[in-house]
């Protein structure tokens, strides 16, 4: 275990309440073996404190303004022990249960925290789940991506959905396309189609999903495909499958 | 489709008025003379069933021309109408019927006796009509009352379910932990301060409970409600939550149905404020104007990143609650700009209990 060599286990403490960072505070100074680097009162800061001080094992907070805990977790390297920290969310709760996440209960009790340190201490420099996947699971039910949110850098964007224009798969990773700018982000594309409203955005190649109110004609383009053409004249394979859902979707709204 | 097709116990009393009717019908014309008891019945009961059958379609009849609506010379006519017409046909029928047993040798001369009978078979035939149209018209009477009572059941089901949920959703469980934790952090830095707040949380909870059994209470009750509300939430979000009141002081002693306000104050909390990192302003205010209490409450809001969705259960319950108490006499308009979101009351002035 790192605490037996000496190093210290680099820590991180995530949420908006500074009485909520005060208990974990608290709570983690008994353990000499790890130590605080700095404490975060929002997703945008904890983006950039990952970046900055590379940390081992980070608390993060759920419910904050902005970008949630899943939210950053999305945008983080993920090499590093999580214990989640909330107060009551049914489903986030069902979330880290399904993929083995650490989570904390507000009021957080002792005996509590230290179970949760003691399983996180063993995943150090291990790989969490994914993220998409946990945050997935997290939704409730029927309920889609209001905003998907990108990083570059230290830089974090949210792009509302509605302005979503298309999203592309490239190897790894996908590119979303919004007002003339493309984001990329480290995730599946059949990830990013589950979260969206399938009445808004629709598969029509195997590397593409598109906004629905962008296309603004299908034209054929050799034998058995198509080509979408967005409102900014961007042009979009579309497959034969893609066109057959785009015209269910076409015939379920007329 | 047909009630009694879709209902057995339905179907059951409907030939279990025919069957006596059958036999009945069967003596008649045995009594009548000329026709023997086994020749009746095997001419008699054929017929019955079929006309039984026939009557069966009368319920159409009867929902095209209903009691109420249909009016008392329309009702007549048309049944009067029907009546004749099947049973002169029905007749005919059973001529021909008797017509077709009387080549056989053990019914001879049936067909010549059958015509003494028809008088009694055309006669029977309109009051079976009319019978079974009086029976139709119980059924239909019956249905009514039974779906009229389902509807005030929902009605009633509804109402206390949307009650239920508005009285359930006062004590927000992330609220109650969130308040705890914050406890929890002030017993070692400030325990002063920790118990101050206990306090303020268990009047919060105390008031909460006792209040939602009333039917109304003065505004100020509701006003010393919200001031322990965010007195306790102020503690959680510090700085970040700012407050500010503007009430009119002859508006306290009106009366609003109890936690009314509540839910659009922790609302503006949980959905403005605790979204914005920086924070922002909860402002709430009520006067009185041209024979109505206008209640405004405003907070800072960031319009891309609010669920209006989550929001919208929140308004729709007060929105509701406002519907049945006041009818269309109180109202609640919501706006929202890019930074403010606003709900603004407007209800009519009680000073005192309104018998409801």
């Amino acid at each position: 275990m790192t605490a037996d060599t000496g190093q210290k286990i680099r820590a991180l403490i995530v949420d908006d309440e500074e009485l909520a960072r005060q208990v974990l505070r608290e709570l983690v100074q008994t353990h000499p073996e790890i130590e605080i680097l700095a404490e975060c009162a929002n997703g945008f800061e904890a983006v950039k404190a990952v970046a900055e001080h590379k940390p081992q094992l980070i608390f993060l907070d759920v419910q904050m303004p902005k970008l949630s805990g899943f939210d950053v977790l999305e945008l983080i390297e993920q090499d590093m022990a999580v214990i989640f920290v909330t107060a009551y969310d049914q489903y986030a709760m069902k979330a880290f249960e399904v993929h083995a996440v650490d989570y904390l209960l507000k009021p957080i009790g002792r005996d509590r925290f230290e179970a949760a340190l003691e399983r996180a201490k063993q995943r150090v420099g291990k790989k969490l789940p994914p993220a998409d996947q946990i945050a997935a699971s997290a939704r409730p039910p029927q309920r889609y991506l209001e905003r998907v949110v990108v990083r570059d850098g230290t830089r974090v964007t949210l792009i509302p959905v509605a302005k979503l224009d298309y999203v592309e798969a490239q190897d790894d990773y996908v590119a979303l396309a919004t007002q003339g700018a493309k984001h990329l982000k480290q995730q599946t594309i059949a990830s990013v189609e589950a979260g969206l409203d399938p009445a808004r955005f629709v598969r029509i190649h195997r590397s593409y999903i598109v906004n629905f109110e962008r296309v603004v004609r299908i034209e054929p383009y050799g034998k058995d495909s198509r080509l979408a053409i967005l409102a900014d004249s961007t042009r979009l394979p579309v497959s034969r499958t893609g066109y057959a859902r785009l015209k269910s979707l076409l015939d379920d709204r007329s | 489709m047909h009630p009694l097709l879709n209902r057995r116990s339905y179907l059951g009393a409907y030939l279990a008025v025919w069957v006596p009717l059958a036999c009945l019908l069967t003596f008649l014309v045995k009594v009548s003379g000329g026709i023997a008891a086994p020749e009746a019945a095997i001419l008699v009961l054929p017929l019955v069933a079929l006309f039984s059958a026939v009557c069966f379609s009368a319920w159409y009849i009867c929902r095209a021309t209903p009691l109420r609506s249909a009016g008392f010379a329309r009702l007549i006519v048309t049944h009067l109408l029907a009546a004749l017409l099947l049973s002169f046909v029905w007749a005919q029928i059973g001529r021909l019927y008797a017509q077709a047993l009387s080549r056989s040798a053990s019914f001879t001369g049936l067909a010549v006796r059958y015509e003494a009978h028809v008088p009694i078979l055309e006669v029977s035939g309109v009051l079976l009509y009319l019978v079974n149209v009086g029976f139709f018209y119980v059924l239909i009477a019956v249905e009514a009352s039974r779906a009229a009572e389902t509807r005030v059941m929902e009605t009633t089901v509804l109402a206390r379910d949307a009650e239920l949920k508005a009285l359930k959703a006062q004590v927000n469980p992330h609220f109650l932990f969130n308040s705890l934790n914050s406890i929890s952090a002030l017993t070692t830095s400030d325990p002063v301060k920790a118990r101050e707040m206990c306090i303020l949380l268990a009047e919060f909870l105390r008031m909460t409970l006792g209040l939602g059994e009333k039917s109304s209470i003065p505004l100020s009750e509701e006003l010393s409600l919200l001031d322990r509300f965010l007195a306790i939430e102020k503690v959680r979000f510090g700085t970040r939550l700012q407050m500010a009141q503007e009430i009119q002081e002859e508006c306290r002693a009106f009366l609003i149905p109890p936690l009314l306000l509540q839910p659009l104050v922790e609302n503006a909390v949980v959905h403005g404020i605790a979204n914005l990192p920086e924070g922002g302003q909860v402002h709430l205010s009520a006067k009185c104007s041209n024979g109505r209490l206008i209640i405004i409450i405003e907070n800072s809001f960031d319009a891309e990143n609010t669920s209006t969705r989550r929001t919208g259960l929140g308004l729709q319950n007060v929105r509701n609650r406002i519907e049945s108490r006041y009818a269309g006499e109180g109202s609640m308009r919501v706006t929202a700009s890019d930074e403010l979101f606003q709900v603004t009351l407007s209800l009519p002035m009680e000073t005192q209990e309104v018998l409801r």
